[in-house]
């Protein structure tokens, strides 16, 4: 390993404790501005059954405190603005600076969803215009953006397909579900109230179209697909697969997590989907926030329109957008009000920085990054699949398997080299799968350096494997006793905690 | 496009390296009848400064400026600015979700903190890293006291967010729940009466909202106690958080019979900005005995292997990503940024600023009410005590009324008819500690 492959330093870096062992009595962060009306006895309003006593263990901070504590837990973090995140399936690109002023402008923080139509014109058409961009991006005649993320999209997709079956007289029995699918697909489906059916993955790394053929018939609600799939393939046989789906009356439901790939290239409307739902903090720049907030809007065939959750955005003849809550065949509602607003603006200002090209443009060097990715390492990670990828490539470890080092190491290895680990162990139909999603914002140099930390990594764990296997070196704190932690949970602060 | 480091020359040498000649044979692997052959009909890029000016045109069109009474399960609480300074640090909001816990130990850390400060507030054992919202985490609190008691039949007050309801609804109806509404009494609480003639041994659980949708305090510790007589659970939903600064929280009681089960509810009082309905900030928090039953993340405390402390997502074995149809939820994220927020929020204003705060909704509440009630004809409907929400029937109809006063820029609250069909002429109003005194006055003076 040379010295240019390491990008990580020692570091001034600060112990912190936890805000409970912080701070001490008397010290206050806040000033609550002197009461203007007459006070009162609060006892005597409320009842003193109803009265809370004094919080144990909340402590008291000095405003200079706070910001130096959550300062310093910050600096422990890896994080986009520091460099690539290969993680795969989660499109972890670059969050434009633009969109998160413009989601705090006062006229959107301060909107409330119950304000009278005249008051929030300006929210509205935010919505309606996104809708109309999400519906042109994916080939679908409407979109709700109710969802609160990607999992409740697929929720609030297949109720509406339950709730389309039901008015065709019978809800059926099963959704079909690719065995490289998501996680939160089959569980979606059960909360929905159907069974799940695996289907299985051919030799090229897409759905068996022999095996699906035989499995749909008039039990089969929908098949949820995810495309391009887990494996970053295209489903070429996409088309088929829906017009079988649909000569039995079944529906398809698209997984729309790598959108990336294919905007202004190809639409899920046009190869046969009914519904899929699209991960604004993916494709469309919306911040992970450390695992959330999300925003899940669900985009639909005309045939759905009517089971969408309410209330829509509505137009009047002058012009004027309104919250219609009259919807008699709605699935009801999947979250209060309309959804994670302030990601739509984001969202939408991204869409808007982008235009058609633009658009187009991140689809396709996303897909650009992910092959040159692939061209580097395929010598020295096996391929498992070797149909073509598109904006994300599935490595196993099958060849480091044989100095008994995993991909899990391998990923934690690659901290020691100034990056966060890919997408490890997903999807599951590959043995010590090495998922990387680079994206379209990453250079060239941040992924050359990226490709020269993986094959330096290789030659470790042929060299010497026990340095791989007991990585990181260089982090804050080493790997966790995850079974140890999980096995006597500790889930809360206590004043008999152990000290740093 | 400026977001895309690679320049036509790095991309040149790119496909060299990978033995192509174009771009376009990337996309080889999608049969050619499903190319877009067009380009998307999406508006022509805008550049930085006309972006903002397009947003704040829209955002112009918000009345951002009026003086609102709404409340309903989105409050304006003062926020204050080292909230939003610190979670714009790249390092916090950039991040992704903390499943490295070695590189994510911040984002960890502010997660196990929020999980504390909860468990503080609602008095419970447990409590998970936050859900989408209220209502969502309402609706998977019903889902798991499904789970508990193996039981269909749930109880819910007539007076929980009817929103809130209406989303329960849509996750329970296909998996044989039946929710059955429990009427209110003219003093704004759920009606005892009607509860105990309801319950029974084959209840799951009695569903409540304190303050509930009116602004009511229900007597939570009664249910519960009420509700574990007849062997169901207790479940209570808290749409406003801010009212756990001085109200008895419904997971605290000397006598463990009188405590709910599952605290569901809603967050964004606590320093998430109203946003038009979202993102806002979901909480839940259940016994440990439980633990095993909860949707959702959580993070735990553990030690490396040189014994230091740290912190890491545990119990996954409850989530969709490993146990896929088998798992509590379909729920992968949660409202990561938004709990920082709340955390930040509460460390910010501390023990005395939230008791502070908090009797300031009371006090400002209970003076807008008085005033109501001296100085113009309208009825203040139920007596019962109240945090920062109470209903006031009309003495005439509501609609022009309603009109004028919006002119004016003031929004006196919401019309109940929609959700309340029988309080057709009533308003529902909220006061909270951002209300001047003068901004009460005017509203009264407009009503009178």
């Amino acid at each position: 390993m040379t010295t240019s492959h390491r990008r990580t330093q020692s570091h001034f870096l600060l112990n912190e404790r936890l805000v409970f062992e912080e701070g001490a009595a008397g010290r206050r962060g806040f000033n609550v501005p002197v009461l203007d009306v007459p006070s009162q006895d609060i006892s005597e309003l409320i009842g003193p059954d109803l009265l809370r006593d004094e919080i144990a263990g909340m402590p008291e901070l000095s405003e200079v405190d706070v910001v130096r504590h959550f300062t310093r837990l910050s600096t422990w973090n890896y994080h986009i603005d520091l460099g690539l995140y290969p993680l795969g399936s989660c499109t972890m690109k670059y969050n434009p600076k633009i969109n998160e002023r413009v989601a705090r402008l006062e006229g959107f923080i301060l909107a409330h969803p119950y304000m009278p139509a005249e008051l929030i014109q300006g929210a509205l058409e935010v919505q309606k215009m996104l809708e109309g961009c999400l519906a042109e991006i994916s080939g679908m005649d409407a979109v709700s953006l109710q969802p609160a993320a990607g999992a409740h999209g697929e929720l609030t997709g297949i109720l509406m397909i339950r709730a389309y079956h039901e008015s065709q007289g019978n809800p059926r029995k099963k959704i079909l579900i690719p065995d490289s699918a998501h996680g939160t697909n089959p569980a979606s489906a059960t909360i929905s109230g159907y069974e799940v059916q695996n289907i299985p993955s051919n030799k090229r790394g897409t759905v068996d179209f022999d095996y699906l053929r035989n499995a749909v018939n008039q039990d089969v609600a929908a098949i949820m697909i995810t495309n391009p799939n887990t494996l970053g393939i295209f489903e070429d046989q996409i088309a088929e697969i829906a017009e079988l789906l649909h000569s039995h009356g079944a529906l398809v439901y698209m997984d729309g997590a790598n959108l990336n790939a294919m905007m202004g290239i190809t639409r899920p409307g046009d190869f046969g989907i009914d519904v899929l739902h699209i991960n604004l903090h993916k494709t469309f720049t919306t911040p992970h926030g450390g695992g959330g907030p999300g925003s899940g809007p669900v985009a639909f065939k005309k045939t759905l329109e009517p089971f969408m959750p309410y209330p829509t955005i509505g137009r009047k003849a002058d012009g004027t957008y309104f919250f219609d809550h009259e919807r008699p065949q709605s699935i009801g509602k999947i979250k209060a009000y309309n959804g994670q607003f302030g990601m739509h603006v984001r969202a939408l200002c991204y869409i808007l920085a982008n235009g058609a090209d633009g658009l187009k443009e991140v689809s396709e060097i996303a897909v650009l990054n992910a092959n040159y990715i692939r061209a580097k390492l395929k010598d020295v990670y096996a391929l498992p699949y070797d149909s073509p990828s598109l904006h994300e490539v599935v490595f196993s470890d099958r060849s480091q398997a044989r100095k008994d080092v995993h991909v899990g190491d391998i990923g934690k290895r690659l901290m020691d080299y100034g990056f966060h680990p890919p997408t490890v162990s997903f999807p599951l139909i590959v043995p010590g799968a090495i998922m990387i999603e680079p994206t379209e914002t990453e250079s060239k140099q941040e992924l050359d350096a990226f490709i020269d930390a993986m094959l330096a990594i290789a030659k470790e764990a042929d060299e010497n494997p026990e340095l791989v296997k007991t990585a990181p070196h260089t982090t804050r704190i080493g790997r966790i006793d995850e079974a140890a932690a999980a096995r006597r949970p500790v889930l809360r602060w206590r004043a008999d905690l152990p000290e740093l | 496009m400026r977001y895309i480091p690679n320049s036509l020359a790095d991309r040149q040498r790119m496909l060299a390296e990978i033995g192509l000649d174009s771009i376009e044979q990337l996309f080889s692997g999608i049969p050619e009848k499903l190319r877009l052959r067009r380009l998307l009909n999406i508006p022509q890029p805008l550049t930085e400064p006309e972006l903002v000016d397009y947003f704040r045109q829209r955002a112009a069109r918000n009345a951002a400026d009026c003086t609102s009474f709404l409340g309903n399960g989105v409050y304006r609480h003062y926020i204050p600015i080292i909230i939003d300074a610190l979670v714009s640090r790249s390092e916090f909001y950039t991040a992704y979700t903390p499943y490295q816990a070695e590189i994510a130990q911040g984002t960890l850390q502010a997660i196990f903190e929020f999980q504390t400060y909860i468990t503080q507030l609602t008095g419970m054992e447990v409590a998970n890293a936050s859900v989408y919202d209220g209502s969502t985490s309402l609706a998977e609190a019903v889902l798991m006291a499904h789970r508990i008691s193996k039981k269909t039949r749930f109880l819910v007050a007539k007076t929980v967010h009817p929103e809130y309801r209406a989303v329960i609804n849509t996750y329970a109806k296909n998996l044989g729940i039946h929710l059955e509404l429990i009427d209110y009494t003219t003093d704004g609480r759920i009606d005892q009466k009607i509860l105990a003639s309801a319950l029974g041994s084959d209840v799951a659980a009695v569903v409540i909202q304190s303050p509930n949708f009116f602004g009511t305090i229900e007597k939570t510790h009664d249910i519960s106690e009420f509700a574990h007589k007849f062997g169901a659970l207790s479940v209570v939903n808290v749409c406003e958080a801010m009212s756990l600064g001085v109200l008895k929280p419904p997971g605290e009681d000397r006598v463990e019979t009188r405590t709910a089960d599952i605290v569901a509810g809603e967050a964004q009082s606590l320093g998430v900005p109203m946003s038009f309905g979202g993102p806002h900030l979901g909480f839940l928090a259940t016994r440990e005995r439980y633990v095993r039953q909860m949707p959702g993340r959580l993070v735990g405390m553990g030690l490396d292997h040189s014994g230091h402390r740290g912190f890491v997502l545990t119990l996954s074995t409850r989530e969709q990503h490993i146990r896929r149809e088998k798992a509590t939820s379909n729920i992968c994220t949660n409202q990561s940024l938004c709990a920082l927020m709340a955390t930040i929020y509460l460390a910010t204003v501390g023990p005395r600023g939230l008791r502070e705060i908090s009797e300031q909704n009371i006090l400002k509440t209970n003076y807008a009410v008085q005033q109501i009630q001296s100085r113009t004809k309208h009825r203040v409907l139920f007596p019962a005590a109240r945090f920062n929400e109470f209903v006031v029937e009309l003495a005439d109809d509501y609609r022009p009324r309603i009109e004028r006063l919006v002119k004016n820029k003031i929004v006196p609250g919401v019309s109940l008819s929609r959700f309340y069909p029988e309080l057709g002429n009533a308003i529902l109003l909220c006061v909270t500690e951002i209300a001047r005194k003068e901004q009460i006055d005017n509203l009264v003076d407009e009503l009178a």
